[in-house]
């Protein structure tokens, strides 16, 4: 299918493309088995300018917006879920600043992400608070031209690999979720720790870990936007890269539908290649066609994001929903079509479906996407 | 200038042409050939392909220096520490059979220091004549030196044909000497014969990575050179006692004056590993599973006395150092047996195996295109059949002992 | 330090395919690539250029299509690229081709280092480099699998043998061709592309190289191809099966009479 994109885009898929089939995917199993942190091919896509896509020119960047991220996370992600989101991790965690940055912070800290020489971070969740984002307990106490962070923040993408993190804090408990702020903390802040490494189900190859603040003293001057902004900050973050989700979600099923497609071709069984099968042919058939459909929807949702769209909640989590359940579904049946084959290590495609279930868990569950779109509908209705 | 045209009354249309052209520069139009200048390369190919002499190759002049002035076959003999290697056995096999055919000398060509005994044997392997040149700068191979000697030693002797090996050195030395000289040079032969009518050497050589091969021809310069594929041309034979003239030739210092500066020779590579010199070559693939694999490898290339290969993927996984990957980034080689373990046998492989003798492929695929030019093919697990067959060959070897 | 890389287009050979019918070369939807050797020159030339500062020229013979090929060279970090194109450059053999490119590299003047690739994908002759270095009369390093030590004037490197490596030093100016040992070649970046985009390489015939009229092309070519043809496809041969053991003493059977 032809999504019109710009020939900037188009330059800017086919490299990612590139770099995911000959750099990534020779080394994607290392990476799940040993479940390091892949610093080489980072290196490799901030050399080639990838990391500034989506970041306006005056900071390095190319000057594209969430559409041209989502372009490349598809592509890396097709490779390997899980260094496609050391990449995307970065985009999430910086987009606090992007959007509700000042100018001063945005000079400080857009060229180095722009570059690649920096990765970002973006913490919400706690222990007791991650769909109910609203219970988070990690507070920010002003203090002169200082804030003082405590508490642990769970389950932190990138942490203890990237450079800059942005933070939501609570700094007025009395006010709830108005008490909210957002912080720049860049590591190496004293007070400021890393958990251990988590071991996960899939995407292997990204570092997940608690980041946690001990008293930890920032200066005053990295609070984003005002304080009691922070709920306003993070819900138009996720909003805003909920396509990334989609994106990511959507390049997996491609590498898996690849596989089987491949596969499909060259097993024989009965003295023929099952893909003449016609019970193997209506599966593939499914897959491609629930993947296409998520990607018009996700590609609709990025170009929304960056049309300047002021309401999308309901669009984003439509499009993030959609294609991490298509995921789900399209990797389990890529395993199924490589039957015993699929289940070993020796196939890509159960990586890919172990990868695949963190899309629609992460950034919001599937369940919080659809109460978020029900009540949009409803409130949709209302209004007329 | 030189120019192609067809001519339209002897055209027939056959397409014949069309298909020879490696290019796509031609195509029919009315039932006649029509060249597409913008791609054409006057390479010639059509015209030799055409039985109806209706493609027309005009080249401007003729030869520019007396051409029967030329004769002789040179053989330039490598030497390595004083050793002269065995590419130039080969050669001297082959340009054996070239001077007979034309009637001249057979001559060695040996660049060296302390070489006299060496150039005294060369007789022994159907030299007539040796042309010596000893002097310590030639104690190792060096660009300047060389090629300042060869190209004073064609100037004077003027042979009609000089053949080197397709090595490092050969390859890099006789390409500037052509130049030097203004004579014509062919790469990587792996046949050679002469047309006796024009005196012309028949220079066939593989192109396009071993798809097309081309017959290539030096008609109005002299010597025509060519560089010859090592373990292509067989050894000439040892002819002990039989005597060759020595002609021991000595320059004026300055010809041996080098501006690069050879500061030291490193050798890394064992005897089993040389792949390109191996007779038997065990290579493995991305199947192998993994560098603790290719110890089984080695065990089999030590049985067979031969050498271990690999692909690129191997290389690129490390699993292998580089100096072992065959294929058109790596080695090209020629051994009397290949075994393909683990490879599934990419194009970019082929290239660089597939004029082996005897092909061996073991692949889990049974659809792997390494088993269309395998000799002989298994289709199973080369973690267990290798073990197996380097058994089976301990066993069948000490049988003849 | 000025650099050249010499760079030649080609046939990606992962698209050669041979006809089945006809037994020839399958050219559609064959893409032009840089030949792959040439992407090693391009990456060390550039380092070079991290390294010592300076500037990398991009050098290429061919038809006007090449200029594809030196705006990706431009893309992988090239400063500029020179094309020379004309119909008299048809028919060159390596005589003639590096002659041209000899001729081109006297007219840009002022260089350091000369870099090309070992070998074409394409012709595999490996004698184009060393070709050059004899026409500019320059030292030459064929087979470089290392740049060890560089300065101004000279250079130490590590050249590729059958056995190891030696280590030469040499002068510069200087030629050297180069193996793929020598480095890992980046990926392009964005920005190189889009500098390539609006790059405008500078095209040369063969007025503006003040060559000798008749050493260029098929009448500076002293060789020339009488014949091409595809050699018979390799035939798939037998097929051993059974357990392992028998397979392979079956198979030792069967080669003991050839090779042991």
């Amino acid at each position: 299918m032809d999504y019109l994109l710009t020939e900037q885009q188009t330059m800017i898929r086919d490299l990612a493309r590139k770099i995911a089939q000959e750099k990534i995917k020779p080394v994607a199993a290392h990476y799940d088995e040993t479940e390091e942190f892949a610093w080489p091919i980072m290196k490799i896509l901030a050399d080639s300018d990838l990391f500034g896509v989506n970041l306006p020119e005056q900071y390095g960047g190319l000057g594209g917006g969430i559409m041209d991220m989502c372009l490349v996370t598809e592509e890396l992600a097709s490779a390997c879920g899980g260094i496609a989101l050391g990449y995307a991790g970065t985009g999430l965690g910086t987009l606090p600043i992007l959007l509700h940055g000042t100018e001063e912070q945005k000079k400080k800290y857009l060229p180095d992400i722009a570059k690649g020489k920096k990765l970002a971070a973006f913490c919400l969740t706690e222990a007791e608070a991650g769909s109910d984002a609203g219970s988070i307990k990690t507070t920010a106490r002003k203090e002169g031209d200082k804030y003082i962070l405590n508490g642990t923040k769970q389950w932190i993408t990138n942490a203890g690999e990237a450079d800059i993190y942005t933070v939501i804090a609570i700094t007025d408990k009395t006010k709830g979720i108005r008490g909210a702020s957002a912080f720049i903390v860049e590591k190496g802040a004293r007070g400021m720790d890393f958990g251990k490494k988590e071991k996960k189900m899939g995407i292997r190859a990204s570092a997940t870990r608690e980041v946690i603040f001990t008293d930890c003293e920032i200066p005053a001057a990295n609070l984003i936007s005002k304080e009691g902004m922070g709920f306003i900050v993070a819900l138009k973050t996720l909003d805003t890269s909920r396509p990334g989700v989609a994106a990511q979600a959507v390049g997996i099923a491609q590498g898996a539908l690849d596989c089987a497609l491949d596969y499909s071709r060259t097993r024989v069984q009965f003295g023929q290649p099952i893909s003449s099968f016609q019970a193997i042919q209506h599966m593939l058939a499914d897959m491609g066609t629930q993947l296409e459909a998520a990607r018009a929807l996700t590609y609709a949702a990025a170009r929304m994001a960056d049309s300047g769209a002021k309401a999308m909640s309901k669009d984003s989590a439509m499009a993030k929903l959609f294609a991490s359940d298509m995921a789900m579904k399209v990797t389990t049946d890529a395993v199924q079509i490589l039957g015993g084959y699929g289940y070993m290590r020796d196939y890509p495609v159960e990586k890919y479906m172990r990868d695949a279930k963190i899309t629609q868990i992460y950034e919001g569950t599937n369940q919080i996407q659809r109460n978020v779109i029900a009540a949009n509908m409803i409130k949709e209705t209302l209004k007329k | 200038m030189a120019s192609i045209r067809i001519l339209l009354d002897k055209c027939t249309g056959c397409t014949l042409c069309v298909k020879a052209c490696p290019f796509g520069a031609i195509h029919m139009a009315d039932r006649k050939a029509v060249i597409d200048m913008a791609k054409c390369t006057l390479c010639g190919a059509c015209a030799a392909a055409c039985r109806f002499s209706a493609i027309e190759l005009k080249k401007a002049g003729g030869p520019k220096k007396d051409l029967s002035a030329y004769k002789d076959v040179w053989v330039f003999c490598e030497q390595k520490k004083g050793v002269i290697q065995s590419i130039s056995f080969e050669l001297l096999g082959e340009g054996r059979k070239l001077a007979d055919k034309l009637g001249v000398k057979l001559c060695a060509v040996l660049l060296g220091s302390g070489m006299g005994d060496a150039a005294g044997k060369l007789g022994e392997r159907g030299a007539d004549k040796v042309y010596l040149v000893d002097h310590p700068s030639l104690n190792s191979y060096q660009d300047d030196p060389y090629t300042e000697v060869l190209v004073k030693l064609a100037e004077e002797y003027r042979p009609e044909v000089i053949l080197c090996g397709a090595t490092t050195i050969g390859r890099s030395l006789v390409s500037r000497v052509a130049i030097k000289i203004d004579a014509g040079l062919t790469a990587d032969c792996t046949e050679l014969d002469i047309d006796l009518k024009e005196r012309l050497l028949l220079q066939t050589r593989p192109a396009f990575g071993g798809n097309i091969m081309a017959t290539i021809i030096t008609p109005n310069h002299r010597p025509q050179m060519a560089t010859v594929r090592h373990k292509v041309m067989n050894e000439a034979p040892l002819q002990s006692g039989r005597l060759a003239e020595i002609i021991s030739k000595a320059y004026p210092g300055e010809i041996f004056a080098s501006r690069t500066r050879l500061l030291n020779i490193v050798e890394e590579i064992g005897a089993t590993v040389n792949i390109s010199e191996a007779d038997a070559i065990v290579a493995g693939g991305r199947g192998m599973g993994g560098k603790e694999n290719f110890s089984m490898l080695e065990e089999l290339a030590r049985v067979l006395g031969g050498a271990v290969g690999a692909s690129r993927s191997a290389v690129d996984a490390d699993w292998i150092p580089y100096s072992h990957q065959v294929g058109q980034t790596g080695k090209t080689v020629v051994p009397k047996l290949y075994i393909a373990c683990g490879i599934s046998g990419q194009i970019q492989h082929l290239i660089g195996m597939q004029s082996s003798k005897i092909i061996v492929a073991i692949n889990k695929d049974p659809d792997a295109p390494i088993f269309k030019v395998a000799t002989y093919g298994i289709v199973g697990d080369a973690g267990e059949i290798v073990p197996a067959l380097t058994r089976e060959f301990q066993r069948a070897l000490k049988k003849r002992e | 330090m000025n650099i050249i890389v010499c760079i030649k287009q080609v046939p990606n050979t992962t698209d050669v395919r041979i006809d089945p019918v006809t037994n020839t070369l399958i050219r559609d939807g064959v893409e032009s690539v840089i030949n792959p050797f040439d992407n090693y020159a391009i990456e060390e030339a550039v380092r070079l250029k991290e390294r010592m500062g300076g500037k990398v020229t991009a050098l290429t013979m061919g038809p006007p299509q090449a200029e594809k090929a030196l705006r990706e060279a431009i893309g992988l970090g090239c400063d500029e690229g020179i094309l020379v194109s004309d119909r008299k450059f048809a028919g060159s053999d390596t005589w003639a081709t590096s002659y041209t490119l000899a001729c081109a590299i006297k007219k840009i003047g002022d260089f350091d280092v000369i870099l090309c690739g070992k070998q074409a994908s394409d012709g595999d002759t490996a004698q184009v480099g060393p070709g050059i270095s004899a026409h500019l009369d320059i030292p030459q390093v064929t087979y470089v699998k290392k740049i060890t030590e560089i300065s101004d004037k000279a250079a130490t490197v590590e050249r590729m043998t059958e056995e190891g490596y030696d280590v030469v030093e040499t002068p510069l100016p200087c030629l050297f061709t180069v193996v793929k040992e020598i480095n890992t070649p980046r990926m392009p970046s964005l920005k190189g592309m889009m500098r390539a985009k609006s790059a405008k390489p500078l095209i040369w015939t063969a007025g503006d190289l003040g060559a000798d009229p008749s050493a260029l092309g098929l009448d500076g070519s002293p060789t020339r191809v009488v014949k091409i043809f595809t050699p018979e496809a390799r035939k798939g041969g037998e097929m051993i099966s059974g357990p392992t053991a028998d397979v392979a003493r079956e198979l030792v059977e069967l080669l003991k009479g050839e090779v042991i």
